[in-house]
């Protein structure tokens, strides 16, 4: 059923991009062709090291790389073509994709693109921390690659900044490769994840979480001998002595190729910006997964992969016309972010049948608003919001915009609304 | 009798520049340096422009030298590959102090025979750089001034000497220097001592101490440390041009330029330090910085920062490049050569060579010399990931390491295994461009490292 002889092709071997695979074979596409630049497809969860992948979506828990396997698998029993070290470089003229892999450099024409390219923390250059440039300053994904491929050593006394669930693995594995954690630094007032994380690292591995705290700096030649910790509230400065530096979390979306491809951003998820069926505003290109914000556990990037594919595979059988952009949902601090973030003509559910909505400070259970032109679409409670950590929306009210009104505002209620 | 014609002490551009230049004579040339990989001081953290040398002091050597290496680097780039974009600058003025500055810019850059620059106005500039921020007055085409890559053009230098035939001894800083009897120098290093009847000191932060080692005084180095902001790739549609300040007594300012790279880059700072070692960034270096960048490119704020760098420039109390040449006794000192000296370097070779030409050098072309090709890390150029000759004749130039700035195996395994092989992760990124992205070794970190420790195993 598929449209002429293109295939549908996928960016991105990761939970969302296989996912997706699978599903597009299941709805009967003929073609599907997934392309990863990894020598090994699976994406995050190959080098996460720990349990807890798939319960959502394979309905099983499983560690992170036989996840990230168990996917390749799945996605090559259904009969989709998976290219690993083929990495997508930009899009031709024609709109055709330019790929290069070990067999040479192609063209690449497409019925519809996928984009899963996930995403990754920021850096420490990209966070602005002054100080010297020493060996030793790593992000969780340089962290687990380095422990999962070179074994054990990666340092003595290691800094973790950061304090929600992937800095407690990063923790993890500090500690499994050896390392003692000195402490967590995070510029929050408390820690962001799970109580039972919080009490494991304290008790167990006793290290200290450092909250309302920033990196002020990083000193040492040629490795990291110590850095400078600056107390928010104080302003007092502290030096702490240790060899390795972990950058977690602080999301960024690698939207390169959909920059690259004229794809709109939301500024609030640095990701594409997409609709209820995770269409973006270039025709034929849809999104999916972590691409589309900060990261989400896999298996919910798995289920926008799949909610992605029910998209394509309409969009071949019925040729359906490419919606107008849509209204765009934009948040008002100290929201962050919502996706998807926009709804087009084409109603229809969301991922999950539900908005992630993200904020960027803990707020106790409080009252949300939908508005659009001041007209009321959807309030309700909802439970505690806690950075880094996404709650669900209802989608109920995405019939009630009107196509033709203003940008739709989420916000949180202020007294007297 | 010493055993080698010419030592040169330091293996910056400079001191690579002036061994290419003598290795192309029937000469016995050793490098020595203190590091382990050349190019590792001052020439790898700097603005990386090709100057026209249009606001030098006029008279002074910098400005005639500038002007020569303008000349020979815009012929010796292209023909072996090393990335240089002839941009073109606009200077621009933001205040009418900075407007009245402007026709004495242009008297200078005649006097110092550079008659391409020419005024223009705020319309014609904001067409060429639409993302200016507002309340630009008028500005100065400077259509020659250019960016070049600076690792690839030391490199290329060091390379071309030593397949020719010079000595590159690193990890071997200069712990003292006698004169032997007779003439000539012996030069003891960390890795043993050599002996030479001609000793060029292009040791750059530690030039005066190297000079202060033979008896002289003319100059003292004090550090000038700059710090740069690199910009995401995707910032680059944002300008077009070298964007530069209207200079002062004390520094050029800050500038907003491209780099051979993709990226742009704001800075430099300009403070005063100390220690010769100090390449650390600061809080208030660098938000000095994003409110200068904010104002002259206001887009740049909703891009990511993907690095952060600082060099050391080689100041003195003078005014002008510190070079000497004591020709009895066979010593060239070439200090002092700050932020031009990128563009300099072949100009000051070729003004060496002919001083120890004078001084008694005996200078016999050599009949063969190597042919040199870098590989081509600029954007300007298809890189190997992208020409399917290149894959085809070796399927590494198709596996794309690095992803953020689509580095192959197939150039990690030949920086690894080069005429000047890449010895740590900071030489792999200056010879191929590996962990400089966005990412920060977040994808690749670990591949490339195993890379390396895999070649330093088997070597």
């Amino acid at each position: 059923m598929s449209v002429g002889e293109d295939p549908v092709v996928v960016v991105g071997g990761g939970p969302a991009g296989l996912a997706c695979a699978v599903e597009l074979r299941r709805r009967g596409v003929d073609e599907v062709l997934v392309l990863d630049r990894e020598a090994c497809a699976g994406g995050i969860p190959r080098h996460s090291a720990h349990q807890g992948f798939g319960l959502r979506d394979l309905h099983r828990v499983l560690a992170g790389p036989r996840y990230a396997q168990r996917y390749v698998e799945l996605a090559r029993e259904s009969g989709a073509r998976v290219q690993e070290e083929a990495m997508v470089t930009g899009w031709s003229a024609d709109g055709a994709l330019d790929v290069t892999s070990p067999e040479g450099r192609e063209t690449l024409r497409a019925s519809a693109v996928v984009l899963a390219t996930g995403c990754r923390e920021r850096p420490r250059s990209a966070r602005l921390v002054p100080g010297s440039r020493p060996e030793g300053v790593l992000t969780t994904g340089q962290l687990q690659q380095l422990v999962k491929l070179n074994g054990e050593h990666v340092g003595q006394r290691a800094v973790v900044v950061g304090a929600e669930h992937v800095s407690f693995s990063a923790v993890m594995t500090l500690v499994h490769a050896g390392a003692d954690v000195v402490g967590m630094a995070t510029e929050l007032p408390r820690h962001q994840s799970f109580a039972l994380f919080r009490a494991g690292a304290a008790l167990r591995y006793r290290v200290p979480v450092w909250t309302r705290t920033a990196l002020a700096g990083i000193h040492g030649r040629p490795r990291v001998e110590e850095v400078e910790l600056l107390d928010l509230d104080s302003g007092q400065k502290r030096r702490v002595a240790c060899d390795t530096v972990v950058f977690t979390a602080d999301w960024i979306p690698d939207h390169e190729l959909a920059v690259l491809g004229g794809l709109e951003l939301d500024s609030g998820t640095r990701g594409p910006r997409v609709d209820t069926g995770l269409r973006t505003t270039r025709p034929g290109v849809f999104a999916a997964g972590n691409l589309l914000h900060g990261a989400e556990p896999a298996d919910i990037a798995a289920l926008s992969g799949r909610h992605a594919a029910v998209s394509v595979s309409r969009r071949l059988a019925e040729s359906e016309a490419w919606p107008e952009r849509g209204v765009p949902i934009t948040c008002t601090r100290p929201l962050q972010w919502i996706a998807p973030n926009s709804v087009s003509a084409k109603i229809q559910p969301p991922p999950l049948d539900r908005f992630a909505l993200r904020s960027a400070a803990f707020v106790n259970r409080s009252r949300i608003e939908i508005r659009q032109d001041d007209r009321p679409l959807w309030s309700g409670r909802v439970a505690r919001l806690t950075p880094g950590r996404s709650r669900a929306l209802p989608a109920t009210w995405i019939t009630r915009v009107d196509q033709n009104g203003g940008p739709i505002i989420v916000a949180l209620a202020t007294p007297g609304h | 009798m010493p055993d080698r014609d010419v030592v040169i002490v330091g293996v910056g551009v400079v001191g690579a520049a002036i061994a290419r230049d003598l290795s192309r004579f029937e000469l016995r040339c050793t490098l020595v340096e203190a590091a382990p990989d050349v190019g590792t001081g001052t020439s790898k953290a700097n603005t990386a422009l090709l100057h026209t040398g249009f606001d030098a002091k006029p008279g002074t050597i910098e400005s005639r030298l500038v002007r020569r290496g303008h000349e020979l680097l815009s012929e010796y780039a292209p023909r072996t590959g090393i990335p240089l974009e002839r941009k073109g600058a606009l200077l621009v003025a933001w205040s009418d102090e900075e407007q009245s500055a402007l026709p004495g810019i242009i008297d200078r850059a005649h006097e110092n025979g550079y008659d391409a620059i020419r005024g223009v106005d705020v319309e014609e500039l904001y067409r060429r750089e639409p993302h200016l921020g507002p309340g630009a007055r008028a500005a100065l085409e400077v259509p020659d001034e250019g960016i070049v890559c600076p690792f690839t053009t030391t490199l290329a230098f060091a390379t071309e000497a030593v397949l020719a035939g010079c000595e590159l001894r690193l990890c071997a800083p200069v712990a003292a220097i006698e004169r032997l009897e007779g003439g000539g120098f012996r030069v003891d290093t960390g890795t043993g001592s050599l002996t030479a009847r001609y000793l060029v000191n292009a040791a750059g932060l530690r030039s005066d101490e190297i000079d202060r080692m033979l008896g002289y005084d003319g100059f003292m180095i004090r550090p000038r440390r700059g710090e740069l902001i690199v910009f995401d790739k995707l910032s680059r549609p944002l300008v077009d041009h070298i964007v530069l300040a209207v200079p002062t007594s004390t520094t050029k300012g800050v500038l907003v330029a491209p780099t051979v790279f993709g990226n742009l880059i704001l800075g430099p700072t300009a403070e005063d330090v100390e220690d010769k070692e100090d390449t650390s960034s600061t809080s208030g270096g660098l938000a000095y910085l994003r409110s200068e960048g904010r104002r002259i490119v206001p887009g740049l704020r909703d891009h990511e920062v993907t690095a952060i760098y600082v060099g050391l420039r080689a100041a003195t109390e003078h005014a002008d490049y510190q070079i000497t040449i004591h020709a009895p006794e066979g010593y060239v000192c070439v200090g002092g050569i700050r932020s031009t000296g990128l563009t300099a370097s072949m100009a000051i070779a070729e003004h060496v060579r002919s001083e120890l030409g004078a001084a008694g050098l005996p200078l016999r072309p050599r009949q063969k010399l190597p042919g040199l090709r870098m590989p081509n890390i600029g954007e300007a150029f298809l890189r190997p990931f992208a020409r399917p000759d290149r894959i085809a004749e070796n399927s590494d130039y198709g596996r794309v390491v690095c992803f953020c700035e689509r580095v192959t195996r197939g150039e990690i395994v030949d920086a690894l295994a080069g005429p000047i092989p890449a010895v740590d992760l900071d030489g792999l990124r200056r010879r191929t461009r590996v962990l400089m992205g966005r990412c920060q070794g977040f994808f690749c970190g670990a591949h490339v490292a195993a890379l390396l420790a895999e070649a330093r195993g088997s070597s």
